[in-house]
């Protein structure tokens, strides 16, 4: 195995896919710990904002809609990463990978 | 363990939970409304299909793979069900719907905060976790680590967070069953007990998965069922819904608007530190990401995961303020003094009642049992391969021993750990267990998430680092907790506490953390140099999940 993990380590294109890979994930983890930093951070220190009614016709809060928009948020980009990852993630990966086996399998190649 | 001995145990235990069951009903029957009866009946109902399984299952888990993994082949939205059934405990439906009942939106916060934890886990450690992982999550660590002092400490960790979950849990479990099936507490605690040694013992994680899923898939019909009725009473207009609340409860529009729940600043963002991190690494919920094929399956998982829990959270919004509305002012559901009868926790049990009479109030009982049936199943098989698999196999037995006899070992631990979580169960009851749920998230925030974290992204760790960062960590956060507003004032009694905050994870997650760089960075052994050197290949494996567990061969 330990040839391969080297044989890969040298491919470029490996190195793009887990910068790829690493931005999205860090991007999105950044986007999550904002929204849920700000809506604590509104509880603790300005929970009047979050009292105000969303409109005059409504007993509905900004609190309570930034509670459910929080837990959407979550949900949705939670789907965009497995949406991304299972189709063009793993479709470089599987071409990396085999590429590097069949390499390793041909002893004329590299 | 031969299989006709397997077989008589298993019968002798159906027969047995059968003879409880049934002596409840007749005791039920006689004594008590005929609620509870239905209420039984249900649960008995989930018993014997979970026993079912058990059978079923035990005729399959032979090698240790089958025993803590189920062999690999559970799909990615079986397992995101069977996560879901691991993750909402009781506490969240009622103990969520039993403060938005007394506090309001602050009820709220225990909806949304700890939900964070699921995007970080997926976005930060899901795919690598699937990639690296065998059977615990010391397996990850000890890929290039030293096997016996990591072991050592993250099964340390590991077994005081299961039994500090399982007391909460069976405490918890106690007292409600008292009050809804008018059981003994103390037959509660050996009923709960036998049926977690029969599923975890017997069906491994194969039977503990199914018992889950059908867990979670209760739950969630269970909470649609009340919401849905909630909604129709007001014609499906939420605004409607919230208007009867702010009129019904005593503190009027407050009722809608943050309290004084989080009352100073460095405290809500350490406990917002603790569910987010803490939730994110907690041991039994990421085992589940070894029990399927790949990283593709692992991913799907927590996306189903996400969805349902999700789901689930925001059906408390509607479930919360709909016992505002419809059990806060009914006698039927007041005692003499006008206060809620059982307390708050039975909020959202009472509006079940009041939204589908003794049908309704059965199944949510029923489901509330079987809802802690599962979670301590799934903490026990977290806390039985800790045991066999991390302690026994890798540091008694340097990775020597035969896949049967760890099985045999997982299984008397299981026996172990629940008879333990019994005895625990009886000696906490009635006590104040408040501080007993903060700290396993601090322990999972403290020692898991910072060494799983840096294990897998940081090439300079060492085993001297984590070592020095879990154990300095972990000591500082249980005496942080010892110290604290709710120990050392609240129930031993002290005028002042020594330490001002209730959640210490925002301070004991930075010592770990910052104790792990440090004397990584200082770190010059061969044996270090070593580990640093380890990282290349361990980082092609996590990317590509060549080499991974389970996974097809290339």
């Amino acid at each position: 195995m330990r040839h391969l993990y080297e044989r890969i380590d040298r491919d470029p294109r490996f190195h793009a896919l887990a910068r790829r890979r690493s931005l999205l994930g860090w991007g999105l983890s950044g986007a999550v710990l904002v929204a849920y930093y700000a809506f604590i951070l509104a509880i603790a220190f300005a929970p009047q904002h979050l009292a105000r009614q969303l409109h005059d016709d409504t007993v509905l809060t900004v609190g309570i809609a930034a509670g459910l928009g929080v837990i959407a948020l979550s949900i949705a980009l939670t789907g965009l990463y497995v949406w991304r990852a299972n189709r063009s993630f793993d479709r470089l990966n599987a071409e990396i990978v085999s590429d590097a086996t069949r390499d390793a399998e041909d002893p004329h190649a590299a | 363990m031969n299989r006709p001995l397997l077989k008589a145990l298993l019968t002798a235990a159906l027969l047995i939970g059968m003879g409880a069951s049934l002596g409840a009903f007749a005791d039920a029957a006689g004594a008590l409304d005929g609620v509870n009866k239905k209420a039984i009946g249900m649960f008995f109902v989930f018993v014997v299909i979970s026993l079912g399984i058990t059978w079923w299952a035990a005729g399959r888990t032979k090698s240790t793979s089958d025993f803590y993994t189920a062999g690999g082949q559970i799909s990615g939205f079986q397992n995101g069900l069977a996560i879901t059934g691991d993750w909402c405990s009781s506490a969240a439906l009622m103990g969520i719907a039993a403060l938005i009942y007394t506090t309001g939106f602050d009820g709220l916060i225990y909806s949304v905060v700890p939900f964070g934890a699921w995007p970080l886990m997926m976005f930060l450690l899901a795919d690598r976790l699937r990639n690296l992982g065998k059977f615990t999550i010391a397996d990850i660590v000890s890929l290039r680590m030293a096997r016996v002092p990591i072991r050592s400490l993250i099964a340390s960790a590991g077994l005081a967070f299961v039994v500090g979950y399982l007391i909460v849990q069976m405490v918890g479990a106690g007292t409600l069953i008292s009050n809804l099936f008018g059981l003994q507490y103390e037959i509660a605690q050996v009923i709960i007990g036998v049926l977690i040694i029969v599923y975890v013992a017997f069906g491994g994680m194969i039977a503990t998965t199914y018992v889950q899923l059908i867990k979670a898939v209760l739950l969630l019909s269970g909470a649609t069922f009340i919401t849905v009725a909630v909604l129709a009473k007001f014609g499906f207009s939420i605004d409607g819904l919230y208007q009867a609340a702010v009129a019904n409860h005593p503190t009027k529009e407050a009722v809608m608007q943050p309290g004084g729940l989080l009352p100073d600043p460095i405290n809500a963002i350490s406990c917002g530190v603790m569910l987010l991190f803490g939730g994110a690494a907690m041991p039994h919920v990421l085992m589940r990401f070894f029990t399927v094929p790949d990283a593709k399956e692992a991913r799907r998982s927590v996306a189903w995961a996400a969805t349902f829990i999700g789901y689930f959270y925001v059906l408390t919004f509607f479930i919360g303020y709909g016992a505002v509305v419809f059990v806060m002012k009914d006698p039927h559901f007041l005692d003499a003094n006008g206060v809620i009868r059982g307390g708050a926790n039975m909020a959202a049990i009472h509006l079940a009642e009041a939204m589908g009479g003794d049908i309704l109030l059965g199944f949510i009982s029923a489901v509330a049992f079987a809802t802690i049936v599962a979670v301590v199943a799934g903490l026990t098989i977290a806390g039985a391969s800790a045991i066999s698999h991390d302690l026994y196999a890798n540091i008694l037995r340097h990775g020597k021993a035969s896949d049967a006899e760890v099985v045999k070992v997982s299984r008397y631990a299981a026996i172990g750990l629940g008879a333990l979580g019994v005895i625990l169960g009886i000696a906490f009851k009635e006590q104040n267990i408040a501080y007993l749920i903060v700290l396993p998230f601090t322990i999972s925030s403290t020692v898991f998430f910072p060494v799983l974290f840096l294990a897998m992204y940081w090439r300079r760790l060492t085993t001297s680092g984590i070592v020095a960062g879990g154990w300095i960590g972990l000591a500082s956060a249980v005496v942080m907790l010892v110290v604290g507003p709710t120990i050392w004032k609240d129930i031993l009694g002290n005028p002042a506490p020594l330490f001002p905050y209730k959640y210490p994870a925002l301070f004991s997650m930075t010592i770990s953390f910052a104790t792990m760089i440090v004397v990584s960075l200082l770190d010059r052994s061969e044996r270090g140099r070593k580990e640093v050197a380890a990282f290349e290949d361990q980082f092609v494996r996590s990317q590509t999940g060549l080499g991974a567990e389970g996974a097809t061969q290339h």
